[in-house]
């Protein structure tokens, strides 16, 4: 049985007075940032980009968690696939992700033992059932995915499982919203609709910092049409009085203080480190290493791998689309060399990627 | 890789929910969340819950929104066409 709040956060009725109220107020020409791949997804999916009026351009920004890992960290999946008595697990979207030579598919045709798993508990059944392999996981998503991989670790641990690790390639948002505002003056972005999910995690109180630093409207948003509108609305609203504030549109979920357990978790198996985001380059304490107690499960450093110097593929947009600055037609390879099946680039991959979410719904 | 949609808890076994999406029926780590009972709402992410979901909080807030929006339609509407 359907809660019944869900239909009516559908509820086109709803959905079209909000458009209304939307287009009544909206006078400024404005560009609003969406940071989530199930934003995005369900704004295309819901046609929401064509029910606005010409004032509000939507982009969609480095929410996708596949698309924002580098190259490098695809590259050293592959070489921890390459391993004799390794099994890697993962979540299927890195399963086509191209790296420099090669990709986790291409390696698993090749006869490499890489699985897809829903949940980071199967990795570690799978380390149980098989004592005489080495079980990896690779760890890639934000504050929403982090803290369910820091809850394995814990308990391989207390398993006393030995042969399970994870490569983390964890990020943490808020400072890339920092990046966002820091590029150059073109990309100038109005208004954020901040992740939902990410928000369970972190609550609004998570982004004071950036809300502090930069005054720019910020809404955390669900994720039906009537939430992404309304978050719309509210970031119009804060638009033209001139009152940014961080405001929370998703409060059947979200809270002031985020899931404080989870937090804890997360910050006892890893602390935050720099890290590499696709296109969008180096971001100060953005990503989220194993701490040294946890040294033991850490795979990065059990198998010794070196993070090279990677670029990323000639000719793909990826990372001017993920700061805003372009949208994926303007990329010369979409729709000609890039598509779903054939994917170049990162964003054309993820089925949360902007490049694959206009392949899917677009029409030009 | 999120489920935005609310799953109810059907069953609790050794920390772990059985949850019933639309009928279907998986599992979820409750490793995650506070205090989870039998007939709780949670969003699951990657077989976590991550959090429970306030019924009463989402049909406030949509009344909420419900008021604002038809407050705009008892108004004289702007003559710009
Ligand atoms: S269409 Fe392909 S090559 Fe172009 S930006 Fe998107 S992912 Fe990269």
């Amino acid at each position: 049985m359907t809660l019944k709040h869900i239909q009516e956060y559908r509820d086109p009725g709803i959905s079209r007075k909000i458009v209304e109220r939307i287009k009544e107020i909206s006078q400024k020409q404005i560009r609003l940032m969406e940071v989530c791949g199930t934003h995005t997804t369900s704004i295309f999916r819901n046609g929401i980009r064509s029910l606005l009026p010409e004032t509000i351009s939507l982009l969609s920004g480095p929410g996708c968690p596949v698309c924002v890992t580098a190259q490098n960290e695809i590259d050293a999946f592959i070489e921890l696939s390459k391993f004799d008595d390794v099994i890697i697990t993962t979540f299927g979207d890195l399963m086509r992700v191209p790296g420099t030579h090669s990709s986790l598919q291409n390696q698993r045709a090749n006869g490499r033992d890489i699985r897809m798993v829903y949940s980071t508990f199967d990795a570690l059944e799978i380390a149980r059932k098989n004592p005489e392999k080495k079980v990896v996981f690779l760890g890639v998503g934000f504050e929403t995915t982090a803290p369910t991989i820091a809850a394995s670790i814990i308990t391989a641990n207390k398993m006393n499982l030995d042969n399970f690790f994870v490569f983390s390639a964890h990020k943490v948002l808020p400072p890339a919203l920092f990046t966002l505002m820091e590029s150059r003056e073109d990309t100038k972005i109005d208004g954020f609709l901040l992740p939902g999910h990410v928000s369970v995690i972190i609550g609004t109180k998570g982004y004071q910092p950036f809300f502090e630093t930069y005054q720019v409207p910020c809404v955390v948003a669900g994720f039906e049409p009537v939430d992404i509108l309304q978050a719309i609305l509210m970031l119009v609203e804060q638009i033209e009085t001139g009152k940014p504030k961080l405001a929370n549109g998703y409060q059947r979920a979200v809270t002031f203080d985020g899931n404080r357990k989870a937090q804890t978790i997360m910050q006892e198996v890893f602390e935050t480190a720099d890290a590499n985001w696709r296109g969008l380059g180096i971001i100060p304490l953005s990503g989220l290493k194993t701490r040294k107690e946890f040294a033991a499960f850490d795979a990065q450093q059990v198998f010794d791998i070196e993070l090279g110097e990677t670029e990323d593929p000639k000719g793909c947009a990826c990372g001017e689309i993920l700061l805003g600055l372009k949208t994926p037609p303007e990329c010369p390879l979409y729709k000609r060399k890039c598509a779903p099946l054939q994917p170049i680039g990162p964003c054309m991959v993820s089925s949360e990627g902007t490049c694959a979410a206009y392949h899917r719904y677009h029409d030009i | 890789m999120c489920l935005a949609i609310p799953s109810k808890i059907v069953k609790i076994e050794n920390n772990v929910a059985t949850i019933d999406v639309d009928g279907v029926r998986r599992q979820a780590s409750l490793l995650l969340i506070e205090s989870p009972k039998i007939g709780d709402y949670v969003i699951v992410h990657a077989g976590f819950a991550i959090n429970k979901i306030n019924e009463e909080d989402a049909m406030e807030s949509l009344k909420l929104i419900r008021e604002a929006a038809s407050l705009i339609f008892d108004k004289p509407k702007k003559g710009d066409g």
